[in-house]
């Protein structure tokens, strides 16, 4: 490659906008002025890789890091983790919090006039398989109100945050559930520009993966980003 | 899928203001064998308002030699570091000083992490560089030539003078003093 490439800019609509005015948080903290280009070089096509032994067996699990059970719909989380090209990424560190069934964080900022749950501490994190795999067994996360605007409100969602190969597939990101009616009136959910984009961050009930008499299962794939070596092209979607 | 079709990856939402829950604590692995000589930066992430954010979350990166992370006890990654900001906005990072990586042409780029910043009120994160005030190679450093000059040195980590190897490097959000930051 005589030509220095330049990291690839995501599709059209299907990232947020740094400055999106509905999320007021979003206002004084987002640059104005025009992105700088950068270049794509070794710093930016390497990117951190965790070892195993920084994993413990039960840290994908977040039913079982007390002495009793946590309150709550007990449930699985899992899906694959995969590349533009639809390759699973082994490897691939995915940590996530949440809050417990009634929707309160174990947090010292978190002053919702809920109840926390002793028995859940709401965080996890696990390595995925050859297969690009993960998997959390959980509580499902209540809604819970915010300062937002006027009788603001959160979906029930759970926080993640991946690394895949390259530092320029990381990505935080919050995962939904099907069907709640929470969903439209959220300035976070609703700053994906894109419909289909922002559809994708919503899991789907997934009644096979499911464990009868003790847990439903919810099933959602993660796409990361690539670099730009190989040129891009249009999405068939 | 077709060899032309693409998946969409997967929309950034924000880190929020309670990431300590999930992302203490494998932070927590870094203090371990540090290999090498070792750089400190220290500074504050500010506001548009020229406030203080207290609930940051920041994330550095150097490109290592693979063979440099075989046969630790840590299987934290040496050239990677996160860290949060605390109640003044402040942070402080200690790690393996950023080595020389070349570009593709064979020009070096001089000293350099990359740096991933993450904070309630973005929705998705910010990437920037931070470099070493006094560095020989930052004059002909091929990224830092493309930025406008009067812009440059928000990508500069000015050096503290009781230390040799401790810099000091804010990150400013918005305004007239905006920290360079690249576009994904
Ligand atoms: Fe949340």
């Amino acid at each position: 490659m005589s030509e220095q490439g330049t990291v690839r800019i995501a599709p059209q609509g299907t990232q947020p906008e740094f400055h999106y005015p509905p999320y007021v948080s979003s206002i004084a903290r987002s640059p104005r002025m025009p992105l700088a280009l950068l270049a794509e070089t070794m710093t930016e096509r390497t990117g951190p890789v965790f070892g195993h032994r920084l994993i413990r067996p039960q840290d994908h699990d977040l039913t079982a890091q007390h002495e009793g059970d946590p309150l709550g719909e007990r449930i699985y989380v899992h899906g694959r983790v995969l590349d533009e090209d639809g390759r699973p990424v082994c490897g691939a560190l995915v940590e996530v919090w949440q809050a417990n069934a009634a929707g309160r964080y174990r947090h010292k900022v978190d002053n919702h006039n809920a109840p926390l749950d002793p028995n859940f501490s709401g965080a996890g994190r696990i390595l995925t398989d050859e297969k690009g795999y993960y998997i959390f067994k959980t509580i499902k996360p209540g809604a819970y109100p915010w300062g937002n605007h006027y009788n603001a409100w959160r979906p029930a969602h759970i926080h993640f945050s991946i690394f895949g190969a390259g530092i320029l597939s990381r990505l935080v990101t919050q995962m939904y559930f099907p069907g709640d009616p929470l969903q439209p009136l959220d300035p976070i959910f609703n700053s994906i520009p894109d419909k289909a984009a922002r559809n994708r961050l919503v899991s789907r009930l997934d009644m096979e993966r499911s464990e009868p008499g003790t847990a439903l299962a919810f099933k959602w794939d993660i796409v990361l980003r690539g670099h730009g070596d190989t040129p891009f092209e249009e999405s068939s979607r | 899928m077709t060899s032309t079709s693409r998946l969409i990856p997967t929309g950034s939402q924000t880190v929020g203001p309670y990431f300590h829950i999930g992302l203490d604590a494998l932070a927590q692995c870094a203090h371990q064998d540090m290999a090498g000589e070792t750089v400190r930066i220290h500074g504050r992430v500010l506001d548009g308002n020229g406030s203080a954010v207290p609930d940051a979350m920041l994330e550095f990166w150097c490109s290592t030699p693979a063979n440099d992370d075989a046969g630790r006890h840590c299987e934290f990654p040496i050239g990677f570091r996160r860290v949060a900001t605390e109640v003044d906005g402040s942070f402080s990072v200690e790690m393996t000083k950023a080595r020389a990586v070349p570009l593709d042409d064979g020009r070096m780029q001089a000293p350099h992490f990359l740096v991933l910043i993450f904070m309630r009120g973005l929705l998705r994160h910010l990437i920037t560089r931070v470099y070493f005030a006094g560095e020989a190679g930052n004059v002909a450093d091929p990224v830092l030539e493309t930025i406008p000059i009067e812009r440059r040195v928000t990508l500069i980590a000015q050096q503290k003078s009781d230390t040799a190897q401790t810099f000091e490097w804010n990150v400013v959000l918005q305004g007239a003093e905006e920290t360079v930051f690249f576009a994904w």
